[in-house]
């Protein structure tokens, strides 16, 4: 099989540019990068069919080789239509987030922010007990709670 | 009985038209909760037959439209595939009905709780063609129908905090897809298929250092969707804004097709050693990291997506053991985790309803006001946490046993990391179980007036108290009965408040998934002999690949 070099290199500089359009903060730039690089992997698709030949329609006495390989061809279909959804939702989510927050940046987690300056210590859990925690009172009452209580350090 | 798993791709085809059927019933919710429960039920009942069709039978493959493979795609179920099926069923069906319920009590006839039902189906059905799937290409597409759901569900209602962890997964969850497609068009030019089976034969011809090539870009697309630990910071960042039916769904399934895929990876694509050390240490890592970020938080939901990423570290691990003791208790470890985890996820959107909150630094006192809360959250939680009667201390018994069975130092230091990472799920649950529901509300940080007031008598105050709390207040605002039932402030209206914090089909089916946790636990010997079988079937790889291949199966 061979490969076509003009479609290898569109697919590599399209992959460049997607990767880095996907690591901008902006919204709008890391949309623009994942339909780049979801066009990317549809020229791979396509290259990996080898060059065109022939329609696959079948023709009597035309060997098979000479027919172009559908598959790919399909795939790349689906692959298309799925990626369009994809960005018309991303497109929808980025609008809304504008609508929101007049923002076109990936937005900071409050929570994980808020977790990660918790401070160590945690009063409740960390605080040392004092050592005389027992209910029951010490000096009066049986033995077996007297025992009971000088056992304790 | 090999008629009846041509049935198969019922199970994508009855969710489809569920969805098709409560989309156009969007104007009428009492129908297209009707629809998609009834419709639901019959795919699970489906899939019983399924399973009992392959229980002892092995694998059998269904050619859709006649297409012969390799050419064709097919459908191949057996006893993995069929088990996931089953438990994925129960699982999003008792998930239904609660968010059923809480769309009941909250009264969102108009909201956008319509587009929940035909959203929701759609997931099922990619969920169910991901784990029928023979071909790789079927495979990926199943991905993408349950991915586009999932985005739809997981901001569902747009608001900030939604859209914002939406678009950190939607990203994600493209880039791992691309990867996978990438992976797919290397594959196909190097083999020139994509039927599972078809590969199986000829990736073993190639290259060696293409093959490794081939297995990582497919184990780090199949990682991104497991969640698995480098790759998985995604997964606590997103899934605990979305609402809770959701967050429970999508912590039971949707890592679980990842793991699923990355079973069917390790077995029938690239079966052999080559990566096992390299999955190991994952997954050790995947257990400790995973479980220490869930030690740090106060969000209960947080901490919950925390622990599921800690145990995809078991799964992996017993997948990485390449044995079949390792790998059956990988299945069973799948089966009991999808049905504990999405329980936890249901009991805490009760917890959040009936506190106010889920932040544990503000909940308190709620054994005594809710009981049958308390042992809804305990039972699952020391499920999951492993102690001994329950399911979750039976696959990580096999766990560990597969693992001092392979005797390498790799195996030890996991099976102590998997003790490890037990005994510290025990203290992150134990942590929630004495704040939220032993200590005394006072001690609660800022507690809400819903935990305060709740344990007095039902008095107007109580009422009062309560219509604080944001869900009452809209179904007081929607529901006219309600709001006529406060009015005299009697003993009954407080009691009717009380079923609008927990309402009945709500902690019905969160009730009915526990108990179904617990069945696990009493019908472990035939589960385990069950998946047992199921690895011995995908280790010995010969009766799928001649289900596919000769024709074993039936064609539709």
């Amino acid at each position: 099989m061979a490969a076509n070099l003009t479609l290898l290199t569109v697919m590599g500089v399209l992959y460049a540019c997607g990767i880095y359009l996907l690591l901008e903060r902006s919204l709008t730039r890391v949309l623009l990068g994942l339909m780049m690089l979801a066009n990317a992997t549809n020229i791979l698709l396509l290259a990996t069919g080898g060059y065109a030949g022939l329609a696959p329609l079948f023709i009597k006495g035309v060997a098979v080789e000479a027919y172009n390989d559908p598959l790919p061809q399909a795939l790349i279909l689906t692959s298309i239509v799925i990626s369009f959804a994809v960005t018309a939702f991303m497109l929808g989510l980025i609008y809304r987030s504008w609508l929101l927050s007049r923002a076109d940046e990936v937005q900071i987690d409050p929570e994980d922010r808020r977790v990660a300056q918790q401070d160590i210590y945690d009063v409740e859990e960390d605080s040392v007990i004092a050592p005389d925690t027992s209910e029951f009172p010490a000096e009066t009452g049986t033995s077996r709670k007297k025992t009971r209580a000088g056992g304790r350090p | 009985m090999t008629g009846l798993a041509g049935l198969a791709p019922l199970a994508v085809v009855l969710p489809f038209l569920g969805a098709a059927l409560t989309f156009v019933l969007i104007r009428h919710p009492r129908a297209q909760r009707t629809v998609s429960i009834g419709l639901l039920t019959a795919t699970l009942l489906l899939e019983v037959l399924l399973l009992a069709a392959v229980w002892n039978s092995g694998a059998v493959a269904v050619r859709l439209g006649g297409w012969l493979p390799p050419a064709g795609i097919v459908m191949v179920v057996d006893q993995f595939s069929s088990l996931m099926l089953v438990v994925s069923s129960t699982v999003s069906l008792a998930v239904l009905v609660y968010a059923t319920g809480q769309g009941a009590a909250d009264g969102d006839r108009e909201g956008p709780i319509s587009i929940f039902h035909p959203t929701y189906l759609i997931l099922v059905a990619g969920v169910s063609n991901a784990f029928l799937s023979g071909d790789l290409f079927n495979l990926y597409v199943g991905f993408e129908i349950l991915l586009t759901a999932s985005y739809v569900l997981m901001t569902l209602g747009g608001t900030g905090a939604r859209i914002r962890a939406g678009v950190t997964y939607v990203v994600v969850s493209v880039v791992s897809s691309l990867l996978f497609l990438i992976a797919i068009a290397v594959i196909y030019a190097a083999t020139g298929t994509i039927n599972m089976a078809d590969l199986a034969g000829k990736l073993a011809d190639l290259d060696p250092g293409i093959q490794t090539l081939l297995h990582l870009m497919l184990l780090v697309a199949f990682g991104i969707k497991a969640a698995v630990f480098p790759l998985s910071f995604w997964l606590p960042d997103s899934y605990p804004t979305a609402p809770a039916p959701v967050t429970a769904v999508f912590a039971g399934l949707l890592t679980k097709v990842g793991v699923y895929a990355l079973v069917r990876t390790e077995t029938l694509l690239f079966p052999g050693e080559h990566l096992n050390n390299l999955l190991m240490v994952i997954a050790l890592l995947t257990m400790i990291v995973g479980i220490l970020g869930a030690l740090a938080q106060a969000d209960i939901k947080r901490m919950l997506s925390f622990t599921l990423v800690s145990h995809i570290g078991y799964m992996v691990f017993g997948l990485a053991l390449s044995s079949v003791v390792g790998l059956g208790a990988t299945v069973f470890y799948v089966a009991h985790h999808i049905t504990i985890q999405t329980s936890l996820f249901m009991v805490t959107g009760l917890i959040e309803r009936r506190g106010g909150t889920a932040s544990v630094d503000r909940l308190g006192g709620l054994a005594k006001l809710s009981p049958l809360l308390g042992t809804l959250y305990f039972l699952p939680a020391m499920n999951l946490a492993g102690i001994p009667p329950f399911s979750g201390f039976l696959g990580k018994l096999g766990l560990l046993q597969a693992g001092v069975a392979l005797g390498t130092p790799l195996a030890y230091v996991l099976v102590v990391g998997g003790v490890v990472a037990s005994l510290l799920t025990l203290l992150a649950m134990a942590r929630v179980w004495n704040r939220a529901f032993w200590r005394k509300p006072e001690d609660a940080e800022r507690p809400d007036p819903l935990l305060l007031t709740g344990a007095g008598t039902g008095s107007t105050a109580d009422v009062g108290a309560r219509s604080g709390s944001r869900a009452v207040s809209r179904a007081a605002r929607r529901s006219p009965r309600t709001v006529a039932a406060r009015r005299p402030g009697t003993t009954a209206a407080a009691d009717r408040g009380s079923t609008r914090l927990l309402p009945g089909m709500m902690v019905g089916s969160t009730l009915a998934l526990v108990v179904y946790g617990l069945a696990l636990t009493v019908f472990a010997g035939p589960l385990f002999q069950l998946s047992d079988s199921a690895a011995q079937e995908m280790l010995d790889r010969t009766a799928y690949i001649s289900a596919v291949l000769n024709g074993a199966g039936v064609s539709k």
